[in-house]
């Protein structure tokens, strides 16, 4: 018989995936805390519940967010697990490091925390997972000074995320690392310190591939796209055709709009009905690309189903240029956030608030003319609210 | 004492610090990429320079020593430059074709495998679960293990898939993992009332916004043991949890009736057809921590019938549209049951409303 105190854990050390169970263990042989993590792990596979009390609030001075406190209820058998706060760190934009950078990280987490991290959270921060109460001021000073910050947590602004956009990818519309940055940096007060009815995401994608889920995760989605013709390269076509690959079959049937023709020698597009969607230009990236009229589609209200069910977000904008300083976009920001400052409820986000204030009321308030662009089809019911009437003088 | 000294608001370090030169002489002028195999890519600018990734799946939760082997890696292979994907993958950035393969079998040998791009299973996007969450229904980075175990093949290439396969775990409905827009994804469930605890209740909540947090306002104000308090009608209750996040008097969490629910069909890419939710395939399968026998199986299970029916280039969801819902019920063998029917708000717009059956 095995004396091993984590027996239902062990199981996960087999099998083809990297097991977060064995890296634990080896971590928990100089970490206390990782080790008791473990321990109360174990304990929440026997129980099939979790051991993690509701919350509490723990925080660094001046700041209101990107810390969330946890507590053990079995901090008597786990004492390590007993203060077991979370700490989001602000990822740069398109989650890129270099080694040197993430060393002087883990170093200075190693010296206050259990060790144990999230690369990353599903909002995009680095997280460190697991710290007392008493050393999160101390850790933050020695983050702080490594050039590191905070995310956000509570009612806020959200930690912003963003694909890697121009750095590596042919795709980006626009500059989805530099308006990451810039926005981060401008609303650093928003990210801070919750003063909203609820959370609020920023999400950058920059095409409509939309590798972040911006239309599906964030309040608020900027997502590259183009408002001229697809570039066109036809030697690139006839290679991949002389390829192998089936250009009728898997281009041509797969357009959704019907707007590519094949005749064996070139390839035609009809921008007029393309509706932008990218399958062509993932098929063939060799031979095709987006426009040069480039900017975003600016769209608000996704979320999960917490509270009144889930929401993709819907357009707003549907092309925007995207160049520094960006005061068209912030403008639009700021006007939304006052709106829902006045109208929203508490734990409403924006997307919900829209539903219930109905998106032409909201668009009026918020100074934007409806445009045909936003709703899949006009509405089909007669229940109009009309504003006005006439009356006789 | 003193206050040590610190700064604020400082944000972010710049993302150009950790750019990989190549990157940086290249940033908005790349051409095209390729994907030379699984896992493995280059990117090619207009010049000509060309910078190559290797793609690896790394578990979301990890210890500071496992960084600090993938930066090992990361100075041995291609100068310390490395980035995440939002898939939680682990990516590293290489001057040299000739440190690919030498890469990938030094993370092969420390049980890292490539893959991910193209048409494969990438990293599960996944939530806390009961390694760090108070309201989880369910582990997740036990559950992802136990999946990615069985699904390894498809991450690595070895067995092909018609499109992308997307899935993701959240451990209850606050869907931290965003579980609503995926090919697959495994929800935790909570399928009891909230058990309330009146004495923590008057002491610790505010009553009025308890009531407020229900979306189906089944929660009443009355009065227990002469104290202002509230009750549940449990015929409404839908166990979404959110009472007990504004109130921790109401825990929701129960053992004999939490587990996991299996949903399919969405995604969030705007190629070919539009961002599609996901839809419930399994209402219910039990907690069965530490391998989740019965939700792994039925995971395999979809992403099998799928490989075999779909059309190259369909994603799960555009695949069940060609072939209809009940086709999917009958291949799948999953059993369609009223728990299948919407009852929440808009329910009947996904009722059948045609004679058209596919």
């Amino acid at each position: 018989m095995s004396d091993s105190k984590t027996p239902l854990l062990d199981e996960l050390e087999k099998g083809k995936w990297p097991s977060f169970v064995k890296d634990l263990k080896k971590l928990a042989q100089r970490s206390p805390k990782a080790k008791d993590l473990l321990g109360q792990l174990e304990l929440s596979y026997k129980d099939k519940m979790t051991h993690w009390k509701h919350g509490g609030i723990v925080g660094v001075k001046g700041y209101g967010g990107g810390v969330i406190g946890r507590f053990s209820d079995a901090g008597d058998q786990f004492p390590g697990a007993a203060h077991f706060h979370t700490v989001r760190v602000n990822q740069p934009s398109g989650w890129f490091y270099t080694s040197t950078a993430l060393r002087e990280l883990m170093d200075i987490w190693d010296k206050y925390g259990s060790g144990i991290v999230n690369m990353h959270g599903s909002t995009g921060d680095l997280i460190l997972l697991g710290v007392d109460t008493d050393n999160l001021e101390p850790l933050f000073t020695d983050l702080s000074n490594a050039d590191w910050d905070l995310g956000g947590s509570g009612s806020d602004a959200r930690t912003p995320s963003c694909c890697l956009g121009p750095a590596r990818c042919e795709f980006a519309c626009y500059d989805t690392l530099a308006l990451t940055y810039d926005i981060t940096m401008t609303y650093q007060d928003e990210l801070h310190r919750p003063f909203f009815p609820y959370k609020w995401k920023f999400k950058m994608a920059g095409c409509p591939n939309d590798c972040v889920a911006s239309i599906a995760r964030s309040d608020f989605s900027i997502i590259g796209i183009w408002r001229d013709n697809i570039r066109i390269d036809q030697d690139e076509i006839k290679k991949y055709a002389d390829s192998g690959l089936n250009i009728a079959a898997d281009v041509v049937n797969k357009c959704p709009k019907n707007c590519v023709e094949w005749d064996g020698k070139a390839l035609k597009i009809d921008d007029e009905g393309c509706s932008k969607c990218m399958h062509c230009i993932n098929v063939m990236p060799k031979a095709l690309r987006p426009g040069e009229d480039k900017g975003a589609c600016i769209l608000i209200g996704a979320k999960a189903p917490i509270v009144e069910g889930a929401q993709l977000s819907s357009v707003l904008v549907p092309f925007m240029k995207l160049e520094p300083p960006y005061d068209e976009l912030k403008s639009l920001i700021r006007r939304i956030w006052d709106f829902w400052d006045e109208f929203g409820k508490a734990r409403e986000r924006i997307g919900e608030c829209i539903q219930r204030i109905g998106l032409g009321n909201f668009l009026e308030k918020v100074g934007l003319d409806p445009v045909p662009q936003m709703v899949l089809q006009p509405r089909d019911n007669p229940y109009i609210f009309y504003e006005e009437y006439f009356e006789e003088e | 004492m003193s206050t040590p000294q610190r700064r604020t608001d400082i944000g972010p370090p710049h993302y150009e610090k950790f750019l990989h030169p190549i990157i940086k002489n290249n940033y908005g002028k790349w051409k095209y990429h390729e994907v030379l195999k699984p896992g493995v890519l280059v990117h090619v600018a207009e010049g000509g320079d060309k910078i190559y990734t290797v793609r690896a799946g790394s578990p979301r939760l990890m210890s500071s020593d496992f960084v600090r082997f993938l930066c090992d890696l990361a100075e041995k292979y291609c100068d310390g430059y490395l980035r995440f994907t939002s898939r939680n993958n682990v990516e590293f950035l290489l001057a040299n074709k000739d440190n690919i393969e030498p890469l990938i079998n030094d993370l092969s040998a420390n049980g890292i495998s490539a893959g991910g791009t193209k048409n494969t299973i990438s990293n599960i996007v996944h939530t806390q679960g009961w390694v760090h969450c108070h309201s989880a229904a369910t582990d997740a980075s036990g559950l992802v293990k136990a999946v990615m175990d069985e699904l390894c093949d498809y991450f690595t290439g070895k067995i092909e898939l018609p499109h992308k396969l997307r899935i993701a775990v959240a451990c209850c409905l606050n869907m931290c993992g965003a579980v609503h827009c995926s090919d697959i994804a495994i929800l935790g469930v909570h399928r009891r009332p909230p058990k309330i605890n009146y004495e923590r209740l008057s002491n610790l909540c505010e009553i009025p916004s308890i009531i407020a947090s229900c979306p189906l306002a089944a929660i009443r104000p009355t009065i227990i043991d002469g104290k202002k308090s509230v009750e549940v009608d449990e015929d409404n209750c839908m166990y979404c949890g959110n009472c007990y996040t504004v109130c921790p008097a109401m825990p929701i969490a129960d053992p004999l009736n939490d587990g996991v629910s299996i949903w399919v069909g969405g995604k969030v890419s705007n190629a070919r057809t539009t961002p599609m939710f996901t839809k419930l395939a399994i209402p219910f399968l039990p907690n069965n921590p530490p391998r989740w026998p019965e939700a792994v199986a039925a995971v395999k299970n979809i992403v099998e019938v799928y490989a075999r029916g779909a059309k190259k280039y369909e994603r799960v969801g555009e695949w069940i549209n060609r072939i209809g819902w009940p086709k999917f019920f009958d291949l799948t063998g999953i059993e369609f049951t009223k728990y299948h029917i919407d009852d929440f708000k808009y329910a009947g717009k996904t009722y059948r409303t045609t004679t058209q059956m596919v």
